[in-house]
């Protein structure tokens, strides 16, 4: 046929029109931004990751170096952290996804002919962030201390032994890892699958896919853009989080991640080289991790 | 589960059928029968319950009474992808995600049928387009997607395949092209169509049977020629097709035929085309069947005239030249005339008298109310 020929016609991009001066002129402010608050920093961090320690020098005194050494050492010494770190992130996220999923779908689908019902529920995600998350972590602590009737019914009935309690816990720490960044996972759920076209479902139905299939092969590769932004939004930070684990708020040594050794290295024993491999390492993994992520769910045109 | 690739179409039928909505009833009494192998339109303007007739056959939309049987199964209780009926959509909706290949198989995919691949090639070349089976669906035009479309519900042999004004999007030129290729289609197969649609002219192109739907009703069903040479009703006789219609009370009336008198002229219908033989009735006839002429002929027993009256508006459209003619005391008649090159031309003020054969009247059931859809 004819008009079939010109569907890989040559793309034409439309070129820039405005001179270079205005453009750079634009981008400045940007760049500089950039520079002093991302480049410098970074470059900052990756030296002192290399740093030895001064021969001449007291106590946390360091001078520049190229001791990748340092970097052996935080991956033996805090090797549980970082295992840790990346094994409660992806059980926090995908606990996040599963309880997020349902929700958003209820809100972005199933209330479109309600739309107050939608603006009410979408509130209720947001909410919480009007209360300080240190509050609302510590409030999660009180409910489950020791003392509390939760941990003392789930003793008597066996569940926890005489001495077993949550706080402290692995449990513990992805729950309130969990509760605390599944706004970050609704929020682009609900954005995609509000703007899902329910024609599409209407056409799998009627090509015999089952609901259930329908789910499968049509709502949820529909709804990735907002799977991967959202699983990427909750990833990421929790790999890096230190409250959650903290002995302070719902963790204890055992629940220790790679935020919490950071933290340790550099405010307690002044080991800033330290520190500073782990942060490096963090920033690396997840790097790692997400592009591989992104390319293996072929969205790479979604981000 | 693997059905054989080669069904055959079936029988449809609506029984009784009413479909409320909150607020509102888009289908009042629906009684239809599709017979296996047709090619059935429903014609109506939007909001006649045309697409909520077809939405119920697919399974998207349960009567809120009323039984819906294809093949002699009853299936008003049967979910949508339990039904062998497979609908090609207003919006073509193509899976954005899929390429045209993996769309096409989708259907055979899940009734698990050997060999999609091959048989979704197949499809695809039927509609010729098997050289863009790689590409995604917004990389196509409407023309190429409505055919994917088409592809993706033929493949599956459904005894039942339901079009929702799928050509509503196409361009003029296009959509005769694809008016063609659909009929001969449906021939090649041999499945049961049912077409939705609110443009006459395909309807009638293409519909062994029409049915002419407005207000949550049939008005009219039949043949697009007889649906056309004798419309029963005001609505039909201006939705399909342009009308002039006359009123007046039925004064003579012979053995063969009664007559009305409008405005001092005598207006007969013969009495089988007629609906009503007495009281007050509707008169009508098609712009294409009325002559004119600059005196006033010889009356004749067989033919209808009214006039004079002056020509306001003259509209070229290629084939033919409509006139508008501002008859006092009756109002304004449409009539068209061929564009034979030879004719006599008719100039704007003209005075002019209007003639019809009475064979061409046809007497319809209700009187015009002045809000039907032109």
């Amino acid at each position: 046929m004819a008009f079939a020929a010109f569907g890989s016609s040559v793309k034409v991009e439309a070129k820039p029109t405005k001179s270079g001066k205005v453009v750079i002129a634009l981008l400045a402010p940007g760049l500089a931004y950039l520079g002093a608050f991302f480049l410098t920093p970074l470059i900052a961090l990756i030296m002192v990751s290399l740093e030895v320690p001064d021969p001449a020098g007291g106590y946390a005194e360091y001078v520049p170096g190229f001791e990748i050494a340092n970097y052996g050492y935080v991956i033996s010494e805090y090797f549980p952290h970082i295992m840790r770190s990346f094994s409660y992130a992806l059980m926090a996220t995908v606990l996040a996804l599963v309880i997020s999923y349902p929700l958003a779908y209820f809100i972005g689908v199933k209330a479109r002919p309600w739309p107050l019902l939608q603006k009410l529920m979408l509130t209720l995600v947001i909410a919480p962030f009007f209360i300080s998350f240190l509050l609302r972590t510590l409030a999660w602590k009180q409910i489950f201390s020791n003392e509390s009737w939760i941990v003392t019914t789930l003793q008597q009935w066996g569940v926890l032994g005489e001495t077993q309690y949550v706080v402290g816990s692995s449990f513990m720490v992805v729950f309130g890892l969990t509760y605390n960044f599944i706004p970050f996972m609704t929020l682009p759920l609900y954005t995609s699958l509000e703007r899902l076209d329910l024609r599409y479902l209407e056409a799998g139905a009627d090509l015999y896919a089952s609901p259930a299939k329908v789910f499968r092969k049509v709502t949820l590769p529909l709804s990735m853009p907002g799977v991967i932004s959202g699983t990427l939004l909750t990833f990421i930070p929790i790999a890096g989080d230190y409250i959650n684990a903290s002995g302070d708020f719902l963790g204890s040594p055992e629940t220790a991640m790679m935020g919490n050794a950071i933290e340790a290295n550099y405010l307690n024993i002044n080991d800033y080289p330290s520190a500073s491999a782990l942060s490096v390492l963090l920033m690396g993994v997840i790097l790692l991790l997400v592009t591989w992520y992104v390319k293996k769910s072929g969205t790479e045109d979604l981000l | 589960m693997a059905k054989e690739f080669v069904a055959r179409g079936q029988d449809l039928e609506l029984r009784n059928i009413r479909k409320e909505f909150p607020g509102f009833v888009a289908i009042e009494k629906l009684d239809l029968k599709v017979p296996a192998g047709e090619f059935f339109a429903l014609l109506g303007p939007s909001g006649c319950g045309k697409t909520t007739t077809l939405r119920l056959v697919a399974g998207l939309e349960s009567p809120t009474i009323g039984q819906i049987f294809i093949g002699n199964t009853d299936v008003t209780e049967t979910k949508p992808h339990e039904r062998p009926v497979n609908t090609v959509f207003q919006s073509y909706a193509l899976f954005p995600h899929m390429t045209i290949l993996e769309n096409v198989a989708f259907g055979l995919r899940q009734r698990k049928v050997d060999d999609p691949l091959t048989k979704a090639k197949e499809a695809l070349n039927m509609v010729q387009l098997a050289h863009l089976a790689e590409r995604k669906p917004q990389q196509l035009s409407g023309g190429q997607q409505q055919r994917v479309a088409l592809a993706r519900a033929l493949v599956n042999r459904p005894s039942l395949l339901l079009l929702d004004e799928p050509l509503g999007a196409l361009d003029l030129k296009l959509r005769r092209e694809m008016q063609t290729e659909l009929k001969a289609i449906q021939m090649e197969v041999g499945l049961t169509f049912l077409h939705v649609t609110h443009d006459q002219e395909e309807a009638m192109d293409m519909a062994d049977t029409v049915a002419v739907m407005n207000l949550g009703r049939i008005e009219q069903m039949g043949a697009p020629e007889e649906l056309y040479d004798r419309p029963k009703t005001v609505f039909v006789s201006k939705f399909l097709g342009q009308s002039n219609l006359l009123v007046g009370e039925v004064g003579s009336s012979s053995a063969n035929s009664i007559s009305i008198d409008v405005a001092g002229n005598k207006i007969s219908v013969p009495k089988h085309r007629a609906e009503k033989h007495d009281g007050k009735i509707t008169i009508g006839f098609r712009p294409e069947k009325a002559t004119f002429h600059t005196k006033k002929p010889s009356t004749n027993s067989n033919e209808n005239l009214i006039g004079p009256g002056e020509i306001i508006d003259i509209r070229f459209t290629g084939v033919s030249n409509q006139y508008l003619i501002d008859v006092p005391s009756i109002g304004e008649i449409t009539v068209f005339a061929q564009n034979m090159g030879q004719s006599p031309i008719f100039e704007l003020g003209q005075q002019v008298w209007i003639s019809w054969s009475v064979e061409h009247s046809f007497g319809l059931a209700d009187l015009p109310t002045g809000d039907e859809t032109e």
